[in-house]
């Protein structure tokens, strides 16, 4: 037998119009902790879901204990020894713990649940992980941690060979996370191999044995932990040539028009503050879960301002609505487009429309409507059919330009741009890219969040880094901090 | 006019075919269908249900519900009517009051029916239950209210003015019930396609948070249709008990589900998003028709309803796997 439980080798993996994988490879030894690394978008998620199920791999060979394997669904891959803890727990909180635990697998007595061995079961489960949660409880009750200790439990129960841990301690205290670790030892101690995902470098030089790093869906390395050190790996994950997919023309920089102040919200945003000037591209860079959407949220009026003071052009201004937002004239094109953005059913007409239907009185003007939608579907260069199409029909590229079209119609001062390029193919991804840096030259003030590196700094004159609802600081274009470096020390909360 | 626009037209349009075809069979199987009198009879029927239904399609539009529109019609019948007893007449509800005008019986019974609707509303933008259960809850309320206001007993004997509310025929052939049924669907459908309130509230029907983010205001937006609906409703209180001379607080049962159902069959989507003025009316008129057919060909008033029944879900089966084709 060869001397890994699980070799994945060549993987392919295809989206329509985006080869998201390109040749990885992942090779974990039995009772080991292996940490997948890279950038957000590197392809980490889309690796794992090729491996338990979720996807299907265009090509490339899975060997499990030496055996070649294909899963068809998570189930399959959970019978066959290998588990995954993802981000975003599913529990059914209307249930107790223990149904959640044996949920679909539940113990017969003759012809009736056997609640008393459920309950043993969990009683004996927990006493092993050294975990002391209710087995009664309702699962609804738990925190966010306990509930992640639960699953894990959960996993556990089905004895895996291999199982993986996706983003685990992004909820966790110091303390919750050190009860995970013991957990980890305990399993890697069985023979277990653990995948283990996370952008906590620190974490993963305390847990971690191996390292397999991957950027732009490919492989570009594996270490062993006692033999790097987290500038070499960081160095690993970015290191790569900024493309000239960023059209940035220097543009000039004019006078601050917007500016926010010890802005607070929840836990997710805490005393944010910065400014944008005419004719600027602010970046925003950090880590999925930085708190930058939730940042912009705040500032349109979708989220509560607990705190903190919002300025346009040197006026304190109250926003606590989006309409109030609109008034001052701020315009956000959110991240989520599905959620947040379109109106799936409706038509393109209808939601270009939408932020500005103040602007066609009544009678509504619907000849004027149609006008204001033929010129942005052709200035967007938008592909469709009809402005009649309902918008669901287009694909994600061109949504997003009928969604920028909304806001510029409404002729924003600030346009915030939350992952504008989102799962949207290259050539609309670069068209976008221009657009906003001739938006900037236009005088208009841009604060541009984006999780991909390259991308924020190649289009921005500034970038502010945020870390865990926090600042955690500020590079100028120019500037010798400037690089990919120092900028990913930053997102994962390191001065640099 | 090019074929392709053409196929759109009758797409779109497709319900009123289905209204042709059945008008067409009706008028070869039976002597009677196809005559003036028969078709104002099934305007008239159809006006009340009618008008509930051109206010209810937009709390279906807006991704709700409203469950309380056969209730409100009680509670307004019983109001209008109990303001507008003939003031001879020895057994008025309030003996003691003053001759009124009728104009006061119209508007106490349509701004009741209205706060009842600001009700819905504010319950459903602001406490964020379920719209069915809202409206479930101002259903039971207000049918209880039209109990106790009269105890239950019907309220005869109304004057002849407030009666010619619903009972007056315009050019001596047209009752105004239909004629103020045609009025509901034109403002209606106005409001749908030519007021900022009609856009937002297809934008909210199909996607709320976008529409928020997009600046509309959503919970004002879902007062006004919860109102709108109940206004309508009161109209239809009124028009009834001037149309049967009575107030009576058990009229009205299960009228909203008759609206829904015009409504759903007319093509508006309980997903939100999606309702037309035109499919709503025929959608109306589909439903008299076929009760009238029916009635017409003599066929069992249970039968009727196995028909009825088969005919709202065949609508919606239709419509979904219309728009499945399209992804």
């Amino acid at each position: 037998m060869s001397e890994y439980v699980l070799e994945m080798d060549n993987i392919v993996k295809e989206f329509p119009g985006v080869r998201a994988l390109k040749g990885v490879q992942l090779h974990v030894r039995p009772g080991t902790v292996h940490a997948l690394m890279g950038e957000n978008g590197a392809g980490k998620s889309t690796l794992m879901k090729c491996l338990i199920g979720i996807y299907h791999r265009t090509a490339g060979s899975i060997k499990l204990k030496g055996q070649e394997v294909d899963f068809q669904s998570p189930n399959e891959a959970l019978h066959h020894g290998i588990s995954m803890i993802h981000q975003e727990l599913s529990p059914v909180p209307e249930r107790t713990v223990s149904q959640n635990v044996w949920l679909g697998r539940e113990p017969y007595k003759n012809c009736h649940l056997d609640h008393r061995k459920m309950r043993q079961d969990t009683v004996s489960l927990f006493q092993e992980m050294d975990l002391h949660i209710d087995p009664d409880e309702k699962m609804g009750n738990l925190t966010v941690a306990q509930m992640q200790m639960v699953e894990i439990c959960k996993a556990v129960s089905y004895h895996p060979d291999v199982m993986v841990l996706d983003e685990p301690t992004s909820s966790l205290t110091e303390g919750e996370v050190t009860h995970l670790f013991d957990i980890i030892r305990k399993l890697k101690s069985q023979g277990c191999a653990l995948i283990y995902i996370s952008h906590k470098m620190d974490e993963i030089f305390q847990i971690c044995d191996e390292m397999t790093t991957l950027r732009d869906g490919e492989y570009v390395g594996h270490d062993f932990a006692a033999e790097t050190n987290v500038d070499a790996l960081i160095t690993r994950m970015v290191g790569r040539e900024v493309s000239n997919m960023f059209p940035k023309t220097e543009c000039e920089i004019g006078e601050t028009v917007f500016r926010i102040e010890g802005l607070t919200s929840g836990k997710q945003v805490k005393n944010v503050s910065f400014e944008v000037r005419k004719g600027e591209i602010l970046g925003l860079a950090g880590l999925v879960g930085a708190g930058r959407t939730e940042t912009v949220e705040t500032v349109f009026g979708i989220r509560r301002r607990d705190a903190g003071k919002i300025f346009k052009d040197g006026q304190e201004i109250e926003i606590k609505t989006p309409e109030d937002a609109i008034r001052n004239r701020l315009a956000l094109l959110t991240e989520d487009r599905r959620g947040n953005g379109i109106v799936g059913i409706r038509s393109i007409t209808e939601n270009t429309v939408l932020a500005h239907l103040k602007a066609y009185g009544f009678p509504l003007n619907h000849k004027k409507m149609r006008e204001d939608t033929e010129h942005y579907v052709a200035a967007m260069n938008t592909k469709t059919p009809s402005i009649e199409q309902p918008i669901m029909y287009l694909s994600g590229g061109n949504q997003q330009k009928v969604l920028i079209g909304r806001w510029l119609l409404t002729d924003p001062d600030v346009l915030i741009v939350d992952e504008p390029t989102r799962g949207i193919d290259v050539g609309a991804k670069s068209e976008i890219h221009s657009l906003i840096t001739r938006l900037a030259g236009e005088g208009k003030a841009i604060i541009m969040i984006s999780s991909e590196l390259p991308e924020v700094m190649g289009m921005s004159d500034r970038i502010i880094a945020m870390y865990e609802g926090a600042v955690s600081g500020e590079v100028v274009r120019g500037a010798p901090e400037w690089n990919s470096e120092y900028i990913m020390a930053l997102c994962h909360g390191q001065n640099g | 006019m090019n074929t392709k626009s053409m196929k759109k037209v009758l797409g779109q349009n497709s319900i009123w075919l289905v209204l042709l075809a059945m008008c067409l069979a009706l008028t070869l199987s039976t002597k009677t269908f196809l005559t003036a009198q028969n078709f104002m009879n099934i305007l008239t029927t159809e006006s009340i249900i009618g008008i509930i239904a051109v206010g209810v399609m937009w709390c279906i539009l807006s991704k709700g519900i409203d469950l309380s529109p056969g209730s409100v019609v009680a509670l307004t019948s019983c109001i209008s009517a109990s303001l507008a007893q003939q003031f001879v007449y020895a057994g008025r509800l309030f003996p003691n009051l003053p001759d009124l005008p009728v104009i006061v019986a119209v508007l106490a019974a349509l701004a009741v029916g209205t706060l009842i609707g600001l009700i819905n509303g504010a319950l459903i933008a602001y406490t964020k239950i379920p719209a069915f259960i809202a409206t479930l809850g101002t259903q039971l309320i207000a049918r209880a209210l039209a109990q106790l206001y009269t105890n239950a007993y019907p309220i005869p004997e109304l004057k002849p003015e407030f009666k010619n509310i619903a009972q007056y025929n315009l050019f001596g052939v047209i009752p105004m019930v239909v004629v103020i049924f045609v009025i509901f669907a034109i403002v209606s459908g106005y409001m749908l396609t030519q007021t900022r309130f009609g856009s937002s509230i297809y934008a909210i029907g199909g996607n709320d948070q976008a529409a928020r983010v997009a600046g509309i205001n959503v919970e004002k937006n879902l007062i006004k249709v919860y109102t709108w609906c109940a206004f309508c409703a009161a109209t239809g209180g009124i028009l009834l008990a001037a149309r049967s001379g009575a107030g009576n607080s058990s009229v009205g049962l299960n009228y909203e589900l008759d609206a829904i159902a015009a409504a759903t069959v007319g093509g508006t989507s309980h997903t939100g998003g999606v309702c037309r003025i035109s499919g709503v009316i025929a959608g109306i008129l589909i439903l008299g028709v076929l009760k009238n057919g029916m009635m017409l060909l003599k066929i069992s008033p249970y039968l009727q309803q196995v028909f009825k029944g088969m005919i709202i879900i065949a609508a919606v089966v239709f419509d979904m796997r219309k728009n499945a084709k399209k992804n």
